[in-house]
């Protein structure tokens, strides 16, 4: 009877492996700074098919104000999980400010046509350090250590 | 008994082979067997594609020059792109080669008829010893990914390129026996084929004495790809065109679902450096595409798309060195170091052994590399899919509303979610590539080598998508 536990408990040890890791990726707390909220001003310059600068960082809180300008056509500019929308004519400057109180990674996007890569002009807004790429990369590194573990039967899958 | 033996015919149960157990044999399935048996169903579906295919040229050529109002680029490089690397290859492993329209025309023209079987017509020549294998489709793939802004967004270069993929498949169709061109020359053909080795799906004969006593071989006759279905070992070469399941007098044919990556777990050793080749440049092309098109690197892409420009020869420098140098050097690297720890031998002689190693471990490539893609294409299929409502109202991009869709906007509500999958996709597929990697070895020790190029693979492909 307690040979039969055992056993199913060994069987069992590589997806309690698996759940852990994933509950501690998910929930263990990182030791990430929190700033207090600034105003910051950004200049980007659209061009065909890029946005400069195309990462914009910022913190939780900030009162972000884009100033967006383009060097050849019609360009726009909207952020996922924002509502943000913008559009600017060659030599113009057009701006917009927001609050960024989502965290996260979020692309930015041009939202008119303005040639054959259009759907491919992306830039990206990172409010606060990209946790869940650490998050993700914590993850991967235990799931790693899980299937190379000789303990573990993950290598039997599918039969 | 279950829900799926219910629907079994009793004979299947009296005749199964080792091999086929834990697989359902879909072609006994009452209700599925007629439509695999009658060759209408398929030829409808074959008619449409072929009909969409030749729409798709057209639309390129004459329609806007703007590749997101131009059904030809959403359709083609949004729509089909998509479906084929979240559902055809990773569920159905080659189920498209069965409705792919490029090579049918050439088929039926040497066929003498739609229905016919074997070839009746052309020259019928053997493809070239020295040409066979992946190399001259790892070759395409390389040249697509260095022209891939310009080819994924220009109406009329996909047009073009379709076309042309179009007139050589037939023509290649009246010089060579079968289907030289999907076998050896078709990029898409080479992709699905070595991801078909890790979708649940295959076409296997149930029991081989029954074949050895068949002289007829009325299936190798029947089959388009030149195939001998008992030879099948993987299913990376097989087109899933069920003319096999159709010939064989005996019934002795199977339509199987099986576990995933199940021919990643086969005893035999992989000797194929062309397919390792192929896998690698699978891998490289994935990181490229998803830095060129999903990420906020504007340098990136403006090289990218200005082909014949220094920037473009820079770029396409470094797509070559990624794809011809770092990947496969590293991996090579890395299997050296897995040789030299399983067999305690000196890196000297670890490496001096190595091509049989390089190609058996490249196996664990595969799941990686599809999840890759899987991952890539989460990033930009959710965020397009406006485009495709888009241009089904609009194909020209001549100012249509056919079905009140033309002003389809962007849905962003999903990219939360979407990256949530991206980070499950490619983490499955690490975890698949180890469990792939310790089939060739217990040994974690031998294995760490090769698992750590994984790990830096998904955290490098990782930054760039998330």
């Amino acid at each position: 009877m307690a040979g039969t536990i055992a056993a199913r408990l060994r069987r069992a040890l590589p997806l309690i492996g698996v759940v852990a890791a994933v509950l501690l990726a998910a929930f263990i707390p990182l030791p990430v700074p929190t700033p207090d909220p600034i105003e910051r001003t950004i200049r980007v310059e659209a061009s065909r098919f890029a946005y400069q600068p195309g990462i914009i960082r910022a913190n939780r809180g900030d009162q972000i104000t884009i100033e967006l300008t383009s060097v050849d056509v019609v360009h726009g500019l909207s952020v996922d999980g924002y509502d943000v929308e913008l559009q600017v004519d060659p030599g113009r400057v057009s701006s917009v400010s927001f609050i960024t109180n989502n965290e996260g990674t979020f692309r930015l996007r041009c939202s008119v046509t303005c040639g054959d890569m259009h759907p491919f002009m992306v830039g990206k807004l990172q409010v606060g350090p990209n946790t869940l790429l650490m998050r993700a990369g914590f993850l991967s590194v235990m799931l790693t250590a899980i299937g190379l573990s000789r303990s573990t039967r993950l290598g039997r899958w599918g039969k | 008994m279950n829900l799926l033996e219910h629907l079994v015919r009793p004979q299947t149960r009296e005749r199964v082979s080792a091999h086929h157990t834990g697989r359902v044999n879909l072609y006994r399935l009452k209700w599925l067997r007629p439509f695999v048996k009658n060759r209408w169903p398929q030829f409808i579906l074959r008619a449409v594609t072929l009909a969409g295919f030749i729409f798709t040229i057209a639309v390129g050529i004459f329609g806007s020059r703007v590749g997101s109002h131009n059904f030809a680029i959403i359709f083609v490089w949004i729509a089909w792109w998509t479906a084929l690397k979240l559902g055809f290859i990773p569920l159905g492993g080659r189920s498209w080669c069965s409705i792919c329209p490029i090579p049918l025309p050439g088929e039926w023209l040497l066929r003498g008829g739609i229905f016919k079987a074997g070839q009746k017509l052309g020259l019928n020549r053997r493809w070239p010893r020295w040409l066979r294998g992946t190399w001259i489709q790892s070759s395409a793939f390389l040249l697509i990914g260095i022209f891939s802004a310009v080819t994924l967004t220009n109406p009329r270069v996909t047009a073009w390129v379709l076309a042309g993929l179009f007139l050589l498949a037939t023509g290649l169709s009246i010089v060579f026996e079968k289907r030289s061109f999907c076998s050896y020359i078709c990029p898409i053909g080479g992709f699905t084929g070595i991801y078909a080795k890790t979708a649940p799906v295959e076409v296997r004969v149930i029991d081989k004495s029954i074949c050895a006593t068949h002289r007829p071989k009325t299936c190798y006759q029947a089959c388009p790809w030149g195939i001998y279905p008992v030879a099948l070992t993987d299913s990376s070469a097989c087109g899933l065109c069920m003319e096999c399941l159709r010939a064989c007098p005996r019934d002795n044919l199977a339509l199987n679902i099986r576990p995933f990556g199940d021919d990643l777990q086969s005893a035999a050793p992989a000797r194929r450096l062309d397919e390792a080749f192929f896998s690698s440049v699978m891998l490289g092309s994935a990181l490229a595409f998803a830095a060129v098109f999903t990420g906020p690197w504007g340098a990136l892409k403006t090289a990218a798309y200005a082909i014949g420009s220094l920037e473009w020869v820079v770029y396409a420098a470094g797509f070559m060195t990624l794809n011809l140098g770092v990947l496969p050097g590293l991996f090579t690297l890395a299997v050296s170091l897995s040789n030299r720890a399983e067999q305690q031998t000196t890196l000297r002689t670890a490496i001096a052994c190595q091509g049989a190693d390089v190609a058996s471990y490249a196996q664990a490539l595969l799941p990686l590399g599809m999840m890759s893609w899987v991952a890539f294409t989460l990033s930009f299929a959710l965020p397009k899919a406006h485009y495709v409502l888009s241009v089904i109202s609009d194909p020209f991009g001549w100012g249509w509303d056919l079905f009140g869709t033309a002003g389809a906007e962007v849905y962003t509500g999903l990219t939360g979610p979407a990256q949530i999958l991206q980070i499950g996709a490619l983490l499955g597929g690490l975890v698949w590539s180890v469990s792939v990697t310790r089939k060739k070895t217990p040994d974690w020790r031998a294995n760490l080598p090769v698992v750590v190029f994984f790990l830096i693979y998904t955290m490098v492909m990782l930054w760039v998508l998330i």
